[in-house]
């Protein structure tokens, strides 16, 4: 892909002197640190606690289905523990999760950039993301809320009596650092890319952080002013989406529907940049059609906001408007079609090596490909009526969401790991635990398809016996599961202090961010990187196709085309 | 707006077409040290003033297009209430002040006109007329805000903040064909045609006075949000004017200045879209 004009710091030692994580020393040195690498550990801490948050309420509920009675807790406890998994998981780990972390560590190292274009308005969006997480807690001290993360209207501004506004107030700050976030990133590819760095030279992780953060900034606002609108009703008792008060409950699931579909994509489509990346390096063969692949990445971006009244087909919206956006919810499987062809395409004759990065990049395709079909049963107006609000729709969204984003950011933090730390964990622990996690979540979710269909309501507490064979074998799951995320968290720990140093590039993996040392300097590259050529240089399995070889040539041309803006 | 002379100028150095390295003067990428002494405001991180002068022209307009997604879910709310009972929020809508919300129209315009002339003078290193168009800006919000004060008494006094003390007396809705004029089963005929599943629960008479209070929600919240905004503005530009003062905006670098002056016009332009929505819509009848 590309060239340092003086090969820096490829034959150094790793763990050398000065790298940005031994640059300064003490607390402030973090905690006021405009450094994006150190910003992204930090995001990494906050996002991973957030996350056992969320999965120990989502565990909860997973215990209390265990039995059709309800017997472990209260029903109001049931309650909580599903709104707290919900908002935790979403706000607080999905849409930040690879985005804040990865994007944060990568966008400026893969694009040869010294950091992002507003460290300080960076640093401002973790400090934002801890504020609207301590939010969260607040309104779990409170007593927690039992509103479903949808906050949906009258109920959470008349009838809760829990703690609406903290959880509310949480969601709608961390709202703000996810807009500091997009809007960072699309000033960093826009107008900081290297010497020779095209558009079409990027890596498809930053087009997938661009396409992601295009719908942070256009779709994050409308959460915003509707949360505010709906604390400004549960305060003032001033009817806006209460029918009582002249209000309209409808017009808030469609404003609410607006950002929250498109946040679906906010969550998926860095997975998607993650897995290009990791499918590409262990297949040794470079991504199979790059250009369709950067387009339909933004095309899920533009689609993804004109699907959102998918969500309300038995919401009382008109049968009309049920079927336009049903064909165009339809229409967001091509570009995802195209994805996962491209992605096979790419491993087809490929070289594999099943490194444990790999193993999650392979379980991504294969669940997000059974999540995004099942979407397309709900996507239709008839299913979808004897499907909604069941099993099926938890499972589906679990399918992409778990199944998709967590499998595509554990991918990413064990790609990543080795330049973000400059340490090797262990390998065959690794291994261990992507397939405990792949086994563990198809036994948890593929039950919940089945259980779905046969009729049994998502957010219900109690359920007849006949369903309680398919909710033991998810229960089960769950605990699977929960060992398998527990895995990393010991032995990425454990790499920091006897992992073996890992050098600037363990995978053999093309792309910028591999020809600076691991752990990268303080302003990442010791020689400003100019780049000579399109990314992914792998050894090919065979002759590429004319197109492909156009796109991705190693030859060294010097004659670059017009850049940045 | 973002491309001003002496932007293009320093553009122009750092176009990446040519490889950094050929380009003498800017191959110093790690020692930001040395990279400081090329100007005190620019950034470690940046190639050169003219690449920090787009990204944060850039920064700007991205944050923006997310504000006028801010603004546009509470106009987009407030459009599907105005079509649903466009008859009581006309008559809600006409006992506004009209003639002080012209008035700050202009006051609020020519704002605009002396930022501009605020960012010019920036651009030409003219410190006396940026700290002279600085101030008659703030003047002029100020004044916006005061007379948008003025407003929200009247309305205080009139019974017309949202809330248990509201009441619809000054509205004159009874004059007006409205549903709170209509039979019950006229009414009920009326609602099932605007297909509002809602009407059909709702004791009309009060449905009509409870549609006039929530369009007072909205005129609310939108000017308070635009209120906001304009008070956020004033401390930018008190800020602005300290560095002014200091002389910190010269013809090579006024970018904060400019950066300030479109976050001004964004709300400026806020205004407009609010003046006619909320002022004249109805003032037809």
């Amino acid at each position: 892909m590309s060239t340092i004009d003086a090969a820096g710091g490829h034959r150094r030692s790793p763990w050398r002197r000065e790298n940005y994580l031994t640059a300064d020393y003490g607390i402030w040195s973090w905690l006021l640190t405009v450094d994006h690498k150190r910003i992204a550990l930090l995001y990494m801490i906050s996002v991973t606690a957030m996350f056992f948050v969320g999965g120990i309420a989502g565990t909860i509920v997973r215990l209390e289905l265990l039995t059709p009675a309800g017997d472990l807790v209260e029903p109001d406890t049931y309650n909580k523990m599903f709104t707290l998994h919900g908002v935790a998981m979403t706000f607080f780990y999905l849409i930040p999760g690879i985005p804040a972390v990865f994007g944060n560590f990568l966008v400026p190292l893969m694009l040869g950039a010294k950091d992002l274009a507003f460290p300080r308005i960076n640093l401002l969006s973790w400090y934002l993301y801890t504020i609207g997480a301590g939010m969260a807690v607040v309104a779990i001290v409170m007593g927690g809320v039992d509103t479903g993360w949808t906050f949906y209207t009258p109920y959470s501004t008349m009838f809760s009596k829990t703690a609406v506004v903290p959880a509310a107030l949480g969601a709608f700050v961390v709202g703000f650092s996810s807009i500091l976030t997009g809007l960072n990133f699309i000033v960093t590819i826009h107008k900081m890319r290297a010497p020779g760095m095209t558009w079409f030279r990027m890596p498809l992780f930053l087009w997938a952080m661009y396409a992601t953060s295009l719908v942070m900034i256009l779709g994050t606002p409308v959460v915003s002013i509707t949360i505010l609108l709906l604390i400004l009703e549960r305060v003032f008792r001033i009817g806006i989406f209460d029918p009582a008060l002249g209000g309209d409950p409808i017009l808030f699931q469609h404003l609410f529907w607006f950002y929250s579909h498109p946040a679906v994509y906010i969550m998926i489509l860095p997975g998607m940049g993650v897995v290009s990346e990791i499918i590409t390096c262990f297949s040794r063969r470079p991504v199979f059609g790059y250009k369709f692949m950067a387009a339909a990445l933004m095309a899920i971006a533009v689609f993804g906001f004109l699907v959102w009244g998918h969500h309300m087909f038995v919401s009382g919206q008109s049968m009309y408007g049920g079927m336009v956006f049903s064909l165009l919810s339809f229409l967001v499987a091509i570009p995802s079609g195209v994805k996962v062809f491209n992605w096979t395409a790419t491993l087809y004759k490929g070289s594999f090596s099943f490194d444990t990065p790999m193993l999650y990049a392979l379980g991504f395709i294969g669940l997000f490909t059974i999540g995004g079909l099942t979407g397309l049963f709900l996507g239709s107006l008839a299913t979808d009526v004897h499907l909604h609000d069941t099993y099926f729709v938890v499972a589906h969204f679990h399918y992409i969401m778990v199944g998709g984003q967590v499998m595509a950011y554990l991918g990413a933090v064990h790609f990543w790991w080795p330049k973000m730390t400059g340490k090797m964990y262990s390998e065959l622990w690794g291994k261990l635990s992507a397939l405990t996690v792949f086994v563990g979540f198809n036994l948890t979710f593929f039950p919940q398809f089945v259980l779905g269909y046969l009729g049994m309501p998502r957010r219900y507490y109690q359920y007849p016996p006949e369903f309680q064979v398919l909710n033991v074998l998810s229960s089960a799951g769950a605990s699977v599961l929960a060992v398998g995320y527990l895995l990393p968290l010991v032995y990425l720990t454990l790499s920091l202090w006897f992992g073996r140093d890992a050098g600037p590039n363990p995978w053999d993996a093309s792309g910028l961010e591999w020809e600076t040392s691991s752990p990268p300097p303080k302003y990442n590259f010791d020689e400003m990187p100019v780049v000579t050529g399109g990314p992914y240089v792998y050894p090919l399995g065979e002759q590429p196709g004319q197109d492909e070889r156009e796109a991705h040539s190693p030859v060294h041309e010097h004659a670059l085309p017009a850049g940045r803006s | 707006m973002a491309e001003t002379a002496p932007a293009a100028a320093f553009a122009s150095t750092h176009n990446p077409a040519d490889p950094r390295a050929q380009s003498v003067g800017n191959t110093l990428p790690h020692s930001h040290v040395e990279r400081h002494g090329h100007h005190p405001y620019l950034q470690h991180h940046f190639e050169d003033l003219g690449q920090q002068h787009d990204a944060s022209n850039l920064g700007m307009w991205t944050f923006l297009a997310t504000e006028v997604m801010f603004f546009g879910g509470v106009i987009g709310s407030y459009l599907v209430y105005r079509f649903t009972s466009p008859d009581v929020w006309g008559a809600a809508s006409r006992h506004l002040n009209v003639t002080l919300a012209t008035i700050n129209t202009v006051v609020l315009l020519s704002s605009s006109l002396t930022m501009a002339l605020a960012v010019f003078c920036g651009q030409a290193g003219d410190k006396k007329g940026q700290i002279r168009n600085l101030l008659l800006t703030m003047v002029l919000g100020t004044a916006f805000l005061g007379i948008k004060g003025v407003e929200y008494y009247q309305e205080y006094r009139d019974h017309l903040i949202p809330g248990p003390s509201f009441s619809v007396e000054k509205l004159h809705l009874e004059t007006e064909a409205n549903p709170s004029t209509l039979k019950p089963e006229e009414a009920r005929e009326v609602a099932v045609t605007r297909g509002t599943a809602i009407n059909l629960v709702m004791p009309v008479k009060t449905f009509a006075e409870r549609r006039a209070q929530l369009f007072y929600v909205f005129y609310f919240i939108m000017t308070g949000l635009h209120g906001a905004h304009m008070i956020i503005g004033l401390v930018i530009l008190a800020v602005m004017l300290q560095w002014a003062r200091q002389g910190r905006f010269t013809a090579e670098y006024s970018n904060p200045l400019e950066v300030a002056g479109l976050y001004w016009h964004f709300i400026d332009i806020v205004w407009v879209f609010l003046y006619p929505l909320l002022y004249l819509v109805a003032l037809h009848k």
